[in-house]
């Protein structure tokens, strides 16, 4: 059938068939979308091996039956429902049913522990959660108590909870049958309660990680978001075409923008992945359009490659690293559209054809046409790997409280260090002192129940405080340096950027995080995580035996292994007059994977720098007071929620610096201060 | 599927000896497995667990005594009779076969159940193609119930311990069997997937109503999950009942778990 784009911005030409202006909340859009492409995909999930899928009006009539079952269990308007579960179809109908009574969706990290969803429950004074099995209903069962308000949870697979005899339990199913009941007797129903709802309206809560303190409600209303996903809409030139995989948290805003409100923007389809240790096979199978990963995803499936070709024949690895070379002269000047030689062009065709097109394929990236990524600072050889691959690989900026698009990269203009330019709507400033500050139709209505913190972020001429420090380059392209209170200097004055460092180190496939130390002290020290299947690999082609991670990380081998890594670093840091103070000179590697549910993480795995330097201040003062080992006992939280101690010696092990061409000039200032873009 | 209640015996076992030359694994050991419980099988290394699990699914046969089994009584039963009759089990040391895939591998658990012959199934025409999508949704479910699908087209090989077990388990399950035999589900685990498994174990239990008589040497987990526990030492039944009554009998406590000085 011929698509009828209900977005007015992606596709002037449309909007003689929908009324437009009417579209202002997503349940109004679901309705547009089921009469206007009733037959197309809507949502797909893969399910005992075969991706099945919904069209338009399927979802349309699962959501009215959801929101019936749920107004007859009682929903109000204005009542908040939590989500909590993987990435589900049925999950991501709870949020327009909810929206649909006018009620408001809070999205909870699905692998949150029982205490932390505690806060958030309670916080948000929920009344109504939708889970999707056993392992939420369980956490939810203990917290119960702490949590009065919560009257209902519906739990999508019954799995193991024949048993549970809790009133307040409800399968999905009996609510869906109870809705289609009361819609029966009241079609029109729902299609009212949508009529009610209007852009002003609060259309979610999301609480964020935050590196610091308990998570913060942001509420953004669906003017917030409509208005920011049309923008990015048009910006790329999305379509009802894209194919857009949804495996990251639907807790994060990111997550949320490319799956729900760009979908109900645009009608593309959206596919939910069979398990989340599936995604990346799922991702192979479907070849999305348009792509969103945190740095990590696109580390993990370097790493990947990495490890299975030197697994692989000399041949094989001769021909790969010979077009990679080529690659990464060509590839990112092709996509830019530069001059690149006729040799280079050539090679370049040669290259996709034995090299870059399989590896894609293998990957799943043959057909991605935009793909983004944000949340952390990126390696520039990471970067750049995939830009010479030929994929369209962008960075953008923003956060939940600005609905996520701020900055984008325009097509040909991506650069590793920068983020990109504001797109239409977004004005951005630089604060003195190099803070950030923005205004946009995104930016958000407020922290929940929180006006101090809301005032602190957001002043009274509308300007809101990002936290992060940045300035503009001569292509008018904001470049994100660090938070802006993680950056500190040396003793010896010298700047001192932390994440500048670790995603250098990073970088390495052995490296899985790193925690670089310096503020006020008079060198940079350093927390290595080794990459337990990075390294293994290592291990087992060198014959090493080790039981655990505790062992190999503790290994004189794979003690040399990083320390020739950061030895690299060092040299690269050397390299920069301004950067070679903060060559790394002493470093141990942690004996325990740094963890979200030890708090040393947050949940999008940022590093908490001071958590993690209060729990094992013990190791900081080995590393600067020139000890040999450190000794440290942590607390860790395993899986299931209990707690057991954790014991260990660390050996500290100096690092060679490079020698820096001539001696240090005083530090270049960072922060500079930039006029309006 | 009613909720699940305890029956009556499904599988009797009345006086088995059994004997390898001079060696008596078995004496006269009674016991009975009632239906949709979960029944386990304690003692100390070479007390005669796996020899009585062999002995229920007929691999070995005893000099004296007899096996009931849903109320018919024989004295030998070969492996593929008691397969056919619904009892199946996994074994101490992973038995898969290691170049096939996790989905092949669950495929194999689904022969007994195959009706078209060699023939047709070769040629995958007509109603043998519709009797192996048959059975392939049926692997299907399983997978998804003990959640390997990330491992569906991995050889097993390849797999970790753990993993391996979880398959084996599949393959049984596949089977369909009324009564499951697990030779130390849990041996070489981790915490973690220690817990995993009693949650399957518990699962398959609860879901499908399947009898399930377990060895295992964790006490902590036996304790947990069993309705009943039997407590063999040297061949000989020591005391069955609920757990709570067999860590307080002093004859189990002198033989296995240790006597407080």
């Amino acid at each position: 059938m011929t698509p009828i784009v209900v977005d007015a911005t992606t596709e002037p030409a449309a909007v003689a068939a929908p009324r437009t202006e009417a579209l202002d909340t997503f349940p109004k859009m679901l309705m547009a979308h089921a009469r206007l492409r009733p037959d197309r995909p809507a949502m797909r999930e893969k399910d005992y091996g075969i991706w099945q899928s919904w069209s338009w009006a399927q979802v349309a009539s699962e959501v009215a039956a959801l929101a019936g079952g749920l107004a007859a269990l009682g929903f109000r308007r204005g009542d908040k429902l939590a989500i909590i579960g993987d990435n589900r179809p049925r999950l991501y109908w709870a949020i327009a049913a909810t929206q649909a009574l006018g009620g408001v969706p809070v999205p909870v990290y699905q692998d949150s522990i029982a205490d932390e969803m505690a806060f958030v429950l309670d916080h948000a004074e929920m009344r109504f959660a939708i889970v999707e099995g056993q392992e939420q209903v369980d956490k939810l069962v203990l917290v119960k108590e702490r949590c009065p308000l919560l009257e209902h949870v519906i739990f999508c697979d019954p799995r193991g909870l024949r048993h549970y005899k809790e009133a307040y339990l409800h399968p999905y199913d009996r609510v869906r049958e109870e809705g289609q009941a009361l819609l029966r007797e009241r079609p029109d129903f729902v299609t009212r309660e949508i009529a009610r709802g209007e852009g002003a309206d609060t259309a979610i809560i999301l609480y964020t990680s935050g590196t610091t303190g308990r998570p913060k409600g942001v509420v953004l209303s669906f003017d917030n978001l409509i208005a920011t996903a049309r923008a990015a809409i048009a910006f790329e030139g999305l379509t009802d075409r894209e194919e857009v995989l949804a495996y990251l948290p639907m807790a994060w805003i990111g997550e949320h923008i490319f799956s729900y409100v760009q979908a109900y923007c645009t009608g593309f389809c959206v596919s939910c992945p069979e398990s989340g240790a599936t995604a990346m096979a799922d991702l192979r199978e479907l070849g999305p359009s348009y792509l969103f990963a945190p740095p990590r995803i696109f580390e993990t499936i370097l790493t990947q490659v990495m490890i299975r070709m030197e697994d692989a024949a000399w041949w094989k690895r001769r021909i790969f690293d010979y077009f990679l070379g080529v690659a990464r002269r060509a590839g990112p000047a092709l996509l830019d559209g530069r001059a690149v030689s006729w040799r280079d062009r050539a090679l370049y065709r040669l290259g996709n054809l034995l090299v870059y097109g399989p590896l894609k394929n293998t990957l799943g990236l043959s057909r991605v046409r935009v793909a983004y990524t944000a949340g952390e600072a990126i390696g520039p050889d990471l970067f750049l790997f995939y830009r010479a691959l030929g994929i369209n690989l962008k960075q953008l900026y923003g956060m939940t409280e600005s609905s996520v698009f701020l900055c984008i990269q325009r097509d040909g203009a991506a650069r590793p260090d920068t983020v990109g330019v504001p797109i239409p709507g977004v004005e951005i400033r630089i604060a003195e002192g190099g803070e950030v500050l923005f205004r946009s139709p995104g930016a958000f209505q407020s922290y929940y129940k929180n006006p101090e913190a809301t005032a602190e972020m957001k002043g009274a001429d509308d300007w809101v405080h990002t936290g992060d420090a940045g300035f503009f380059d001569a292509d008018r392209q904001l470049t994100i340096v660090d938070r802006a209170r993680d950056v500190g200097h040396l003793e010896g004055g010298a700047l001192f950027a932390p994440k500048f460092i670790e995603n250098k180190l990073k970088f390495f496939p052995y490296i899985k995080e790193a925690v670089a130390f310096g503020d006020g002290r008079d060198f940079v020290a350093a927390f290595i995580n080794i990459d337990l299947e990075a390294v293994g690999n290592w291990a087992e082609r060198r014959s090493l035996a080790y039981a655990s991670y505790q062992e190999l990380a503790a290994n004189e081998g794979v003690y040399d292994l990083i320390e020739g890594c950061i030895a690299s670093v060092n040299r690269d840091l050397a390299a920069e007059p301004h950067l070679a103070p903060s060559q790394i000179r002493r470093f141990l590697i942690l004996h325990k994977e740094l963890d979200a549910d030890d708090g040393e993480l947050t949940r999008t795995r940022k590093v908490r720098r001071r958590i993690i330097a209060e729990r094992y201040r013990s190791l900081v003062e080995a590393l600067y007071a020139g000890a040999e080992t450190g000794h440290i006992e942590s607390e860790v939280t395993f899986e299931d929620g209990r707690r057991g101690t954790m014991r260990a010696e660390l050996r500290v092990r100096e690092v060679a610096t490079a020698p820096v061409p001539r001696p240090a000039p005083p530090p270049e200032p960072v922060r500079r201060t930039e006029a309006v873009a | 599927m009613p909720d699940r209640q305890i029956g009556e015996a499904i599988l009797d076992a009345q006086s088995i000896s059994l004997s390898f030359g001079g060696i008596q694994a078995l004496s006269e050991v009674s016991l009975a497995i009632r239906e949709h419980e979960i029944f386990a099988i304690i003692g100390p290394n070479g007390a005669g667990k796996t020899s009585l699990l062999n002995v229920i699914n007929g691999f070995y046969h005893p000099q004296r005594g007899s096996l009931t089994w849903k109320g018919v009584t024989r004295r030998r039963m070969r492996p593929h009779e008691a397969a056919a009759q619904g009892i199946a089990r996994t074994f101490q040391n992973v038995a898969l076969f290691r170049g096939m895939t996790t989905l092949d591998n669950i495929m194999t658990g689904r022969l007994m159940r195959m009706r078209k012959n060699l023939f047709w199934q070769a040629l995958h025409v007509g109603p043998a193609a519709t009797e192996e999508l048959e059975h392939r949704a049926a692997v299907e479910r399983i997978i998804d119930f003990l959640e390997i699908e990330a491992i569906r087209k991995v050889p097993v090989g390849q797999l970790a311990y753990g993993l391996q077990k979880r398959v084996e388990l599949a393959r049984a399950l596949a089977m369909e069997p009324e009564l499951l035999l697990l030779d130390e589900p849990m041996a070489g685990m981790n915490v973690e997937e220690k817990e995993d498994m009693c949650r399957f174990i518990l699962d398959v239990n609860d879901e499908f109503g399947t009898t399930i008589a377990l060895i295992e040497h964790d006490m902590g987990v036996v304790m947990d999950i069993s309705d009943r526990v039997a407590v063999l030492d040297y061949g000989r039944k020591l005391a069955d009942g609920p757990p709570d009554d067999v860590r307080s009998d002093p004859a189990v406590i002198a033989a296995y778990l240790g006597v407080e000085r």
